[in-house]
């Protein structure tokens, strides 16, 4: 039987040269990320926001969602948002925050409840209060920034401080980028998103430290290779690695989208997004050539030389 | 790498074979593991998504804390003046200080002393550190200043929460249902976590219901309308009906008999009238005191009074001296039989709020337990079939460790008795992407030596012992991510946080042990002339 072989043996591909098209095109990117997430924003979801989230599905047939949206426009609960949720019975029914604290919150429900009555079946409720919205939302960013941080550590330890350095900027224009992504397509933020935030970041860190530990092994052998040859050789070395796994992760990550239902859809549309395009393209184009810049290497001529 | 003594092979295929067989009572039915020992019996405890539940996040009103302690440390003030018989005037109490101005400035020293008794330490006899629970300093001119710091003020919290969970847990246990989780969380919050309900907003009344029942006597000397324009004598209290439409009663602030004193409460009918009553029952001294008010205020009105509100304000038409009486006002059978579970439990020390709430109907969470399986089957048939196209027999080893991978997690998830969310499915799914990936690692080191021109053997050795260092390395830093997501997390992110973390260990140790047995294994049997990958 032959095998399937996806990235023939012995590639050549000049990476290193490519980073003066992938440096200005990553950073615009990262640019127009952050101006994105500025003047589009984020869809808070209830867990950063607060307020009051029900998911109904109706009990006689699809849902009349204009009906159910007259009828709940007569409450005075400010802004209620409906939406077709999966199948045409469901409907997510979204209300903003209520003003009065966090008792005001559980009234909300009561009302809508009253009104929709029992022709719905209540599949899920949530409501959360202003004050535990606040504190999930800092929450959220402490673990963001203390992730990276520990990590960065972590690689500091094991590595130089400029591969640490060199990881970390390209883990931030991961998160960046995909926040981007995230205010771009007004997926929901909430909790989950923070988790896929985490996963991307560990999974690209992952796909940068293989090449980083193939780079190290490159620079302890080869004492005289020019770093631009020395980093393409390892990219190239670990390039049927990468696109292997990330074929087998987005085949994984395929399933969960088509088959994992509406509940983790925007979660792994996230990581999709996160782990495929961008945490693949960091570690080629971004993690890599950095080292060239932050001068990985050059002690090592000094010291050639001055043996010489 | 390749070389492994007889008793290290067995202590890895034990160990793989032990922690995957703590994985088996998830997959048979209950009835069948039952008749089992207890610690043969652990399984993973499916999360509130997934088998339908309520998690409610309550939080102690601080304010409401505070206010019954100044109100009680008024009282207090009022009663050592009067038992030491020291003349003051304006006694005020604002926010968390209580002013009382002594009229004698020669009975000044004794009102001082007096008060100092009603500070104490905190804390008890034991682990006090020396805080006490009031300050007490002369202001001058006469002024006395009791104030409450807030390290006493936090103390009554704490202790309003610990009062709480009992209380909570007699409610929800009278309702029926099953296995509830009560903790604490900081210092004022409790989160109630309850599998499988029938009715959400029942079960939310029932907690967060404060249930201070109050029998006080309805005052009658003064117009109600009068009152109403703000003229309330100072002893009195306007409280309204709980029933629509709202009514006004002038009720006196003083309590004849209070809920603690019920020893018993049951949902019944009215013999008469045939509607849902609370029947209860007084302790001794609630029974004396009962049947002293009634005896002496026959004809006149009184009400009962439940957090605030008036539910019925009967006349007394004869003494009850039996210490046992019946609540009547507008019950269905459900609420008269809520009230009756409240005050069996008793009251709340002090007004709860929900500040998060989580429900989930038993209907969704099939559905996501059925996504997820979907979900879980396609992704590992897809992978399975791709590893094989790519690596052949390798990828069949490959595969065949990634299994094992998986029935390890769901044998350590058992052993820890660790719940399982939807996202916490999500980290198995990607767990089998890391897991692929350090085989990946392995077989293109492998691939890599061969093309570097050494023997099969050397190769496959070499592959092994070069790769292993990489994967230690990523995995590390995926698993940082996962313990700081575990730290940080609530509720379903810190279940993929779980499935992930532990998926990484086993991950790690596969990748180390069970693969490298196998190849081994396979080198051994086969002595290959090439590698097939």
């Amino acid at each position: 039987m032959r095998l399937l072989r996806i990235v023939p043996d012995d590639t050549k591909f000049d990476f290193m040269r490519f980073r003066r098209i992938s440096f200005p095109i990553s950073a615009l990117m990262s640019i127009l990320a952050i101006t994105l997430y500025f003047y589009h924003g984020l869809n808070f979801g209830i867990d950063f926001k607060g307020g009051t989230l029900i998911e109904v599905q109706s009990k006689s047939g699809p849902a009349d969602l204009a009906k159910m949206r007259a009828s709940l426009a007569t409450l005075g609960l400010g802004e209620v948002q409906l939406q077709q949720f999966g199948g045409p019975t469901d409907v997510l029914i979204r209300v903003a925050e209520q003003p009065g604290g966090d008792a005001a919150q559980q009234v909300a429900v009561t009302k809508v409840r009253g009104v929709l009555g029992t022709d719905v079946d209540y599949r899920r409720v949530e409501v959360v209060g202003p004050r535990v919205s606040g504190e999930l939302l800092s929450y959220g960013v402490i673990g963001l920034g203390l992730a990276i941080l520990c990590i960065l550590v972590y690689l500091w330890f094991r590595f130089e401080w400029q591969f640490a350095l060199g990881a970390m900027i390209a883990n931030v224009h991961d998160i960046v980028l995909t926040i981007g992504f995230m205010s771009v397509t007004q997926v929901d933020f909430d909790l989950t998103s923070i988790a896929a935030l985490l996963t991307i970041l560990g999974y690209s860190l992952n796909d940068t430290v293989v090449i980083y530990d193939r780079i190290r092994e490159m620079l302890r052998r080869y004492k005289k290779m020019p770093m631009p040859d020395l980093l393409n050789a390892s990219v190239n070395q670990t390039l049927s690695r990468s696109v292997i796994t990330h074929v087998t992760v987005s085949l994984a990550l395929l399933a969960l989208l088509l088959f994992g239902g509406q509940a983790i859809h925007s979660f792994t549309a996230t990581m999709m997004f996160g782990v495929v395009l961008v945490g693949t393209y960091t570690s080629v184009f971004i993690a890599s050539p950095i080292l060239i810049y932050l001068g990985v290497g050059t002690g090592r001529d000094a010291m050639t030389k001055a043996a010489k | 790498m390749l070389y492994f003594t007889r008793w290290k092979a067995a202590a890895i295929v034990l160990t793989a074979l032990v922690v995957c067989l703590f994985a088996v009572p998830n997959f048979l039915p209950d009835k069948f593991v039952q008749s089992w020992p207890k610690w043969a019996q652990l399984h993973v405890v499916l999360g509130l998504d997934l088998q339908g539940g309520s998690h409610i996040l309550l939080e102690v009103d601080s304010n409401d804390v505070l206010k019954q302690r100044m109100d009680a440390l008024r009282d207090d003030v009022r009663r050592v003046l009067r038992d030491a018989r020291v003349g003051y005037t304006g006694l005020t109490s604002r926010g968390n200080t209580v002013e009382v101005r002594i009229r004698e400035g020669s009975s000044f020293d004794t009102a001082l002393t007096k008060l100092r008794e009603l500070s104490q330490p905190l804390g008890g006899i034991l682990g006090g550190n020396g805080q006490r629970s009031l300050d007490i300093t002369d202001a001058g001119g006469g002024l006395i200043r009791l104030t409450v710091p807030d390290v006493a003020v936090t103390d009554r919290i704490r202790s309003a929460v610990e009062q709480t969970l009992p209380i909570i847990e007699k409610r929800i246990n009278q309702l029926g249902l099953v296995e509830p989780t009560i903790q604490r969380q900081g210092t004022d919050r409790i989160l109630v976590q309850v599998p499988g309900l029938g009715d959400p907003q029942r079960l939310l009344d029932i907690i967060g219901k404060t249930a201070k029942l109050e029998f006080r006597m309805v005052d009658v000397t003064i117009p109600l309308e009068q009152a109403l324009q703000g003229r309330a004598p100072p002893d009195d209290d306007i409280l309204y009906s709980a029933s629509q439409p709202k009514t006004p009663y002038l009720v006196e602030k003083r309590v004849l008999v209070s809920g603690d004193e019920l020893t018993d409460a049951q949902p019944g009918f009215d013999q008469r009238t045939s509607e849902p009553i609370v029947s209860f029952r007084f302790n001794t001294s609630g029974a004396r005191k009962f049947a002293q008010t009634t005896q002496e205020n026959v004809g006149k009105p009184f009400a009962i009074v439940l957090d605030n509100e008036v539910i019925s304000a009967p006349v007394i038409r004869e003494p009850i001296l039996g210490g046992s009486g019946q609540i009547s006002g507008s019950f269905t059978v459900q609420s008269a039989n809520d009230l009756a579970i409240l005050l069996r439990a008793g009251a709340l020390p002090a007004k709860l709020t929900p500040i998060e709430q989580r429900v989930v109907g038993a209907g969704l969470g099939q559905d996501s337990i059925d996504k997820g399986k979907l979900a879980s089957y396609v992704g590992a048939a897809m992978v399975i079939v791709f590893m094989i196209a790519t690596y052949g027999l390798f990828g069949v080893f490959a595969n065949i460790a990634v299994a094992i991978n998986v029935a390890m997690i769901f044998g350590v998830l058992s052993l820890l008795g660790a719940t399982l969310t939807l996202p916490g499915i999500a980290g198995i799914v990607l767990t089998v992407g890391i897991a692929v990936d350090s085989n990946v690692l392995i077989y293109e080191r492998i691939r890599e030596e061969v093309r570097g021109g050494r023997t099969p053997i050397n190769a496959i050795d070499a592959g092994f012992s070069r790769a292993l260092a990489t994967i230690l390395d990523s995995n590390i830093t995926t698993f940082i991510a996962a313990a700081v997501l575990f730290y940080i997390g609530t509720g379903p992110v810190r279940g993929f946080a779980v499935t992930l973390g532990i998926g990484i260990i086993t991950t790690v140790f596969t990748a180390f042990t069970l693969t490298r047995l196998i190849v081994a294994t396979w080198v051994r049997w086969r002595r290959p002339q090439h590698v097939p990958i």
